[in-house]
């Protein structure tokens, strides 16, 4: 990878971890405010189903989670692994592929 | 009756062993003091750098109880309170022999990172004028003092990690070139130390300022190039 | 071959440098899971709903307080590490800067654990 495509990667990771940040802060805001004595299914679905608000939300949530993770195990691949090359950064590719699938099956599972 | 250290010492390349050896106290002493004592009248065959013996040149820097440092400005006193001490060769460099590395490697990331000045004008133009105080000027002051003793590279885990990583100080001498208003490469720089084995290695656990006998940080100069590359990249100049 | 033995830690900043990376990586290994889970919903609030049940079990709250530690101390470790990029390196302000991370993350999963119980 050429030392433009890698800070490409870097700068994509930093992006969506600023993207990530504010996420976060509503994820947990909400888990903390929302959640008393135990989690149940009718709370959950009562706040997202057929909400178009938190599927916009976690639909963004979704891209960058699939974009800063993979990103961050290709690093960690390489340094504690050492697995570099084409077949690490495809598998981290799939790994980021597969969390976007999961996750749209997931935010159409609670906002249908 | 002197109080006596007992002093384990690397012998050998990568496959060496350690030696122990047993040398009495003195006020004042230095880890060069130290080791010096052993070559000179324990063991004439321990191999081992130093110059100025005054903390000025970085030649005796080795690896003194697992943290690399300049020996001679390491008091015995404050590295081994329990008359144990532990010397090795700085770590992230091939051996040579006992505590003598070879630093070519550490040089030539330097040369990898453009850490070399291109001159714009020549000796018939008139003088740059560089204003002292702007931030430019400033930045490349507080990182300019590095005298290549590869302490920074020795305390770096990326280095450990990644054997491209060009490391702290090759990387901070790269930021002192790229403030510098007289140099003509800031384009290829920034793309040389840009990337895996660039800037973007660096995971900022800032062992390498928490080391630097000079009191640089290399974490300062190396999140200043994560800025400029970042810049650069946006510009699609990079 | 570099010369072998321990390298002496202790430095503050390389803590939470593994805090980061260590809190990523157990992350990166939940989110599938969670994301599963919350797919159950389409076969159903019933389907959730004995999942979450099954939740309901010290060890498993307890798990997830840690999960939400992890994923506090991942955001505010990469917040400081933003801000020394960005906001420009100084050394007072390292230990400030570790100590607020700290805490914050802290501050969540204790906010968290009260909640719960």
């Amino acid at each position: 990878m050429s030392n433009a495509a890698a800070t490409r990667l870097w700068l994509a990771q930093r992006a969506s971890a600023a993207v990530l940040a504010l996420c976060v802060a509503v994820h947990l805001a909400t888990m903390i405010l929302a959640v008393r004595g135990g989690l149940s299914a009718t709370e959950i679905l009562n706040r997202t189903r057929g909400s178009s608000a938190w599927a916009a939300f976690y639909a963004v949530f979704v891209l960058s989670v699939s974009i800063h993770v993979p990103i961050g195990l290709r690093t960690v691949a390489g340094e504690w692994l050492a697995w570099r090359g084409r077949a690490a950064d495809l598998t981290c590719l799939a790994v980021g592929i597969a969390l976007l699938v999961l996750g749209a099956l997931a935010i159409a599972a609670v906002t249908r | 009756m002197t109080a006596q250290l007992q002093v384990r010492v690397w012998r050998g390349g990568a496959d060496g062993h350690y030696q122990t050896y047993d040398v009495p106290r003195r006020d004042a002493q230095t880890v060069l003091d130290v080791v010096s004592f052993i070559q000179r009248r324990l063991d004439p065959t321990l191999a081992y750098r130093f110059a100025c013996r005054v903390g000025m040149c970085g030649s005796c820097a080795m690896s003194v109880n697992g943290r690399p440092c300049w020996t001679c400005r390491t008091h015995v006193s404050k590295v081994a309170p329990s008359d144990r001490l532990e010397i090795a060769p700085l770590a992230n460099l091939p051996i040579v022999r006992d505590l003598v590395t070879d630093m070519r490697e550490f040089f030539d990331k330097w040369a990898r990172a453009r850490g070399r000045f291109e001159p714009t004008r020549t000796r018939s133009d008139d003088l740059a004028r560089i204003e002292p105080a702007s931030p430019p000027r400033r930045a490349v002051d507080r990182a300019i003092e590095c005298i290549g003793c590869g302490v920074c590279y020795a305390a770096c885990d990326v280095v450990a990690w990644n054997a491209d990583y060009l490391g702290p100080a090759a990387l901070n001498r790269a930021w002192t070139l790229i403030n510098d208003a007289r140099d003509g490469a800031r384009r290829e720089r920034l793309s040389a130390v840009a990337g895996d084995a660039g800037c973007h290695a660096c995971h900022t656990h800032q062992t390498c300022t928490a080391r630097c006998p000079m009191h640089l940080a290399p974490t300062a100069s190396i999140a200043g190039l994560k800025r400029a590359t970042t810049i650069a990249a946006l510009r699609g100049e990079l | 071959m570099t010369a072998p033995g321990w390298r002496n830690r202790g430095d503050a900043a390389y803590w939470a440098f593994l805090v980061h990376r260590i809190s990523g990586l157990l992350l990166s290994l939940f989110l599938p899971l969670h994301f599963l889970v919350l797919a159950q919903a389409l076969r159903g609030e019933a389907a959730l709903g004995a999942l979450l049940r099954w939740s309901q079990t010290p060890p498993v709250e307890a798990s997830e307080v840690a999960l939400v530690f992890l994923l506090a101390a991942h955001l505010a470790g990469g917040l400081r590490l933003l801000f020394i990029e960005w906001g420009g390196w100084r050394a007072e302000a390292q230990p400030a800067l570790l100590a607020l991370s700290g805490g914050a993350a802290a501050f969540c999963a204790l906010a968290f654990a009260l909640n719960l119980f």
